[in-house]
């Protein structure tokens, strides 16, 4: 069965996109990303440390693997963009996960920030996946802006509480164009599960893999579970029944515009 | 010479550009990029880059990430 995902010119065999932080040894990495067959993983920029001897964590990750760079620790959206150019000048290639976090305790993104940034880095030819809270009028926003994807939250960042944001993921799902793809607070293979039986494009783990007692298997399991969903929704459509269409309470006549009944 | 480095006023001796500063840090050869006054300066202008007093310079590589 043929199901390939494609982003910006790319095509993905691997719906599980991995994050690489928080690894206790990072030389894990590589076989955590051979095991599970991703093909997109994500890396952070920071101030160097004088005093580490740390490699370089590319290293650990095997060359065909796209890298996406993430903005976090960007608050806002001039810190995003100052952030995507220093690391496009790193020589890794186009390709940036948009996150503006101002928000300390919850992690929570800052969708109008996010949206701004966008418009700029798009326009420097950037392709750019947004991280996001679950919402389909910046998701439409995000898209028409030049978006390749958008990435709504699950849960919280590293809280493992799974996919808490169905019901407006799935609303996402159903109304986009451009590919849904879940990214953080999954906590176990059957969130993943559930997000690709939704009909999700692909799901990005980090933490759940990072701090398994151990991540290659752990990876190895996302993989069968994220297969394992995408395979039903294929055969079945999405495991939820669409959402019910909303019902307004107040009067849908009287508005203050044209061509409406009085 | 104070220049401030990654957010922190460093006392810099004898030492004129980036590419110095690089060397001097021990950085030479690691994947790293350079912002200079808030311009990313390219690997191969570091000689070209004369520091001064006040200046502000970031150093920055990458590190795992989710």
């Amino acid at each position: 069965m043929s199901d390939i995902l494609r982003i910006a010119d790319r095509s993905f065999d691997s719906r599980l996109f991995v994050g690489t932080g928080k690894f206790p040894d990072k030389r894990v990495i590589g076989d955590v990303i051979k095991a599970c067959g991703c093909q997109m993983v994500t890396v952070a920029l920071r101030r160097v440390d004088e005093k580490s001897d740390d490699e370089n964590i590319l290293d650990y990750i095997p060359s065909d693997c796209i890298i996406m760079i993430n903005t976090s620790g960007a608050r806002n959206a001039d810190e995003a963009i100052r952030i995507a150019r220093l690391a496009r000048a790193m020589g890794c290639g186009r390709w940036i996960k948009i996150e503006v976090i101002p928000d300390n305790k919850y992690l929570l993104p800052d969708n109008v920030e996010t949206l701004k940034a966008t418009e700029t880095l798009v326009s420097e030819g950037f392709i750019l996946l947004a991280y996001m809270n679950p919402d389909l009028i910046i998701a439409r926003a995000l898209a028409k802006a030049g978006a390749a994807a958008v990435m709504p939250l699950g849960a919280p960042i590293g809280s493992g509480r799974g996919f808490k944001t169905k019901e407006i993921v799935k609303i996402m799902v159903n109304e986009l164009d451009v590919p849904v793809i879940v990214d953080a607070g999954l906590g176990s293979p059957a969130d993943a599960a559930a997000c690709m039986e939704l009909g999700c494009d692909a799901v990005l783990v980090n933490t759940a893999i990072a701090i398994s007692k151990d991540p290659v298997m752990e990876a190895k399991a996302f993989d069968f579970a994220v297969n394992a969903g995408r395979t039903h929704y294929i055969l079945s459509g999405s495991a939820l029944p669409a959402p019910r269409a909303a019902c307004a309470s107040s009067p849908l006549t009287g508005f203050l515009r044209d061509g409406n009944k009085v | 010479m104070r220049i401030k480095i990654n957010g922190r006023f460093q006392d810099i001796k004898d030492i004129s550009d980036l590419q110095e500063l690089i060397r001097i840090k021990g950085l030479s050869g690691k994947a790293i990029v350079i912002e200079h006054n808030h311009n990313i300066i390219p690997k191969d202008k570091w000689n070209e880059v004369m520091l001064e007093e006040g200046d502000t310079v970031e150093i920055v590589s990458f590190v795992g990430g989710g």
